[in-house]
């Protein structure tokens, strides 16, 4: 089992955001269960082919994925998952 | 139709509702705040207020109300299907919806949606969901000859699309850069009308494919006559697009632009917002004027009372520009906003402190 932990700024459009357990051995797979909890945030999260947005950052055990295109980097049993986005200026 | 009360303002922070009460305009309403607002449009035939949010992170969103902002929806954004390549290895996804269309009551949930890189969508059902227009997105000068690409932005952007009010299969689009296209079947089939344009930033500056126009809009009481705002000059045709003219100011005040207004009765009266060329993009003399012309460019004209006349450093963009009857306003990427009631003899100034405006409209709702 893993956790998902998301930014508070996408509260704003998902106002029940918490926390979640979810279970994949990917992030790909990660993301899709995160999608049936909060139905519409993967789209927030990856552009419709599937690849990380570009100011999004996704974190497994402290370290930014590699993969932003499929999001293939395998979880382990318990890893966490940071989402973020991209510090920007304006 | 009555007098438009209420103006609409995207900006780069939020949608600001301008009302117009008394004689005042006064800010009414801001929706969005703190997110950029790139598209605002009202089907006017169901008083839908659409608003395109330009997330800096979270990708292109569309939201609508039909309440006048007291609620907002989302619908699905638009996505390119899988295996659409804007090139090459580069898979095709939706970077910015530069621009949105109404079809005519003939086709009473139609839709249009013109989209960057390149894509043109379309709904039959009110917008609820959106398919890319195959024909156009296949059409040969883009999907083999090349002769699409990006101008300012990345990847080539559809920022005008004009519908013919007396037949919502006839269409017209602008592609910057590429040129106008128009359909006669509803966009089952797309041919290039950029006949008479210059490229002059092309090896050759008359290619079929490949110009640069910055705003299109049509006549709606005279719509075989079609104006653009071109990033090398303005032109103007009389015989729907199959040929245009080059109405650029002889005096070379009237030339590049981004921002066009057309007169809706008047088919010889228009108005543009000059800036100077390409590499610079202040006013000239850093002074801010609208030019109009009301002999079908023959003549362009500047208008300045009203606004500001010394280290004007405004410049406004192709969507920040409308009119209706004679009143006109235009809002800048410096925050400023200005209105006329008398077709643009002269202005007054609603607010300096706004943030960068991207697009603006009078509602008639």
């Amino acid at each position: 089992m893993q956790t998902i932990k998301c930014t508070g700024a996408l509260r704003r459009f998902f106002p029940n955001l918490k926390d979640e357990a979810v279970k994949g051995s990917t992030v790909a797979e990660a993301i899709q269960q995160f999608e049936s909890h909060y139905p519409g945030i993967s789209d927030y999260l990856l552009d419709e082919q599937g690849a990380l947005r570009k100011h999004v950052n996704i974190f497994v055990g402290g370290e930014l994925i590699q993969d932003r295109v499929h999001l293939q980097d395998p979880l382990n049993e318990s890893s966490e998952i940071l989402i973020f986005q991209a510090l920007s200026g304006g | 139709m009555p007098s438009a009360q209420l103006l609409l303002v995207g900006t780069s922070k939020g949608l600001i509702v301008f009302e117009k009460r008394e004689a005042a305009w006064t800010i009414k309403d801001v929706h969005f705040v703190g997110m950029p607002v790139a598209l605002i449009y009202e089907d006017e035939r169901t008083q839908t207020w659409w608003a395109g949010i330009a997330h800096r992170h979270w990708g292109q969103k569309l939201h609508y109300s039909k309440d006048q902002g007291k609620s907002w929806q989302a619908v699905p954004t638009p996505k390119y299907p899988k295996d659409t390549f804007v090139y090459p290895n580069r898979a095709a996804t939706l970077k910015k919806i530069w621009v949105m269309q109404h079809a005519g009551p003939d086709k009473p949930g139609g839709l249009w949606l013109g989209t960057e890189p390149g894509g043109l969508f379309y709904s039959d059902n009110h917008g609820q969901s959106f398919e890319l227009v195959e024909a156009l997105w296949n059409h040969p000068s883009r999907q083999d000859q090349n002769q699409w690409f990006g101008a300012g932005r990345d990847f080539p952007f559809i920022h005008s699309i004009v519908v013919d009010p007396r037949d919502s299969k006839h269409v017209y689009i602008a592609v910057s850069c590429a040129g106008v296209f128009e359909t006669k079947d509803g966009g089952a089939s797309w041919e290039p009308r950029n006949k008479g344009l210059i490229a002059a930033y092309l090896p050759n500056p008359a290619a079929e494919v490949g110009h640069d126009p910055h705003r299109m809009l049509l006549c709606p009481a005279e719509p075989d006559v079609i104006w653009q705002q071109n990033h090398c000059g303005i032109f103007r045709s009389t015989d729907a697009g199959l040929s245009w003219d080059n109405v650029t100011d002889s005096n070379g005040l009237a030339d590049y632009g981004f921002a066009l207004a057309v007169d809706e009765e008047d088919p010889k009266r228009a108005w543009v917002i000059p800036a100077i060329s390409d590499e610079v993009r202040v006013a000239q003399d850093l002074a801010l004027c609208v030019c109009v012309t009301e002999d079908g460019g023959l003549n362009w004209r500047a208008l300045r009372e009203g606004l500001p006349q010394n280290h004007s450093f405004d410049i406004v963009f192709r969507h920040s520009f409308c009119n209706t009857g004679r009143r006109l306003a235009f809002g800048s990427t410096t925050g400023n906003l200005f209105l006329s009631e008398n077709n643009g003899h002269s202005w007054q100034c609603l607010s300096h402190n706004l943030p960068r405006i991207d697009s603006l409209i009078f509602t008639h709702s």
